[in-house]
């Protein structure tokens, strides 16, 4: 894993502080997509056969996994409701959204 | 009831592409770019020209790619990755692998004069061609990746498109170079396995890859894998290799195939056609499909 896995938005003050060629500087990390959202995915558990379908054909790559289980990062999912239609056990849920 | 069982993964877990990108729900060219990054790794240089992964990568100094990418003009992806490979041959870099990383505008239309130079000269790096079928980024404009049938905004429903799709394979072929493929984002495991293969070859490698715009193709965005799938099952887009322009081999033979109805009635862009019109885009798929078993000795 690389290091730019930061958060922060990077902004520059003055010309100064710019680098003198054009390169990246920070991770798309700060942008918190999850806000595009109307429908959210919820995975029922209980029925998970942890095919890891779900986490290979994330567009946004929003499906962790952590300790063999699939976790939705609900900062950047943004509801394209890929996940719930190739899950083979069908236990995700596409569900309205609370405001 | 599962609890012991472990995860089953197929894809390598090195993941170079952050979330956070700027790409519409439900994309196929962040999955298509995942996968190739997957399987090339970091040592990777990506030359991106005018298409949507100029834009879905993020505004200066941010980037969701964990690789360099040198962003150029529209026409010269396959000129500015023969120049960076040049540029890496000169410091004396051998592993690090070039790609450029076009869309069909920037293959198929733009960028096919220094493709088709690059090719003859056979400069060593990996030309990757994702195909949503339209000039999506400027607002769906037609290209001649654009297939017969369909509307865009520049071949309107009274006027849609009704020239076929160029044969950027048959085109490809013709230059001899080591490696052509088609990949489609439905079938990670045979992307992965084809871009691995790429990057051990030296020369131009083309890499074709399907990626459904659900923006662009008025489909429905957890569409997008099942569009890609049904692509391939309806032989409208089989899953194929090409080596030094005469070994053909066909990665995914389908015994029964789908018709194409099953794949036009998902998009909006077909909704206009008519069932005599669908008869004839089935028998240009048949025609096609045939054509490509052929070549491949079948």
């Amino acid at each position: 894993m690389s290091k730019k896995k930061d958060d922060k938005r990077i902004i520059f003050n003055s010309e100064q502080e710019m680098p003198l060629v054009a390169m990246s500087l920070g991770s798309m990390l700060y942008n918190k997509t999850g806000a595009w959202r109307n429908i959210k995915p919820v995975i029922d558990l209980s029925k998970c056969i942890k095919c890891g379908i779900c986490w290979k054909f994330c567009p946004d790559t929003s499906i962790d996994i952590v300790d063999e289980w699939p976790v939705v990062n609900y900062d950047y999912c943004k509801g394209c409701g890929v996940c719930a239609e190739e899950c083979p056990e069908k236990c995700i849920v596409m569900v309205e959204e609370e405001k | 009831m599962s609890k012991e069982r472990k995860m089953t993964i197929t894809l390598p877990r090195e993941e170079l592409m952050s979330s956070g990108h700027l790409a519409c729900q439900g994309c196929g060219a962040t999955l298509a770019m995942r996968y190739a990054l997957k399987a090339l790794g970091q040592k990777t240089i990506l030359c991106i020209p005018a298409c949507c992964w100029s834009v879905i990568d993020g505004p200066f100094p941010h980037s969701s790619l964990d690789v360099p990418i040198y962003h150029c003009a529209f026409e010269t992806a396959a000129s500015s990755a023969s120049g960076v490979r040049a540029g890496l041959d000169m410091v004396g870099d051998k592993e690090t692998t070039v790609m450029a990383w076009a869309g069909d505008g920037g293959t198929f239309d733009i960028g096919i004069q220094a493709l088709s130079g690059a090719a003859e000269r056979n400069e060593d790096f990996i030309y990757a061609c994702y195909d949503n079928e339209a000039y999506m980024n400027t607002g769906i404009q037609r290209s001649s990746a654009t297939p017969i049938g369909a509307w865009t905004t520049t071949t309107p429903v009274k006027h849609y498109k009704k020239e076929r799709k160029k044969d950027i394979i048959g085109i490809m072929a013709a230059h001899d170079i080591p490696y052509i493929a088609t990949a489609s984002i439905a079938y990670p495991e045979d992307m992965v396995k084809k871009f691995k293969k790429a990057k051990d070859i030296h020369g131009t490698r083309f890499i074709h890859i399907y990626a459904p715009c659900p923006t662009g193709w008025k489909s429905r965005p957890d569409d997008t894998v099942k569009l890609a799938r049904l692509a391939v099952q309806t032989g409208y887009f089989p899953l194929y290799e090409v080596e030094n322009g005469e070994k053909w081999t066909l990665n995914l033979k389908i015994k029964e195939r789908k018709p194409i109805t099953e794949y036009l009635k998902l998009q909006g862009r077909f909704r206009h056609l008519k069932q005599d019109e669908i008869d004839l885009i089935q028998a240009e798929v048949d025609n096609n499909y045939q054509k490509i078993l052929k070549k491949c000795g079948l």
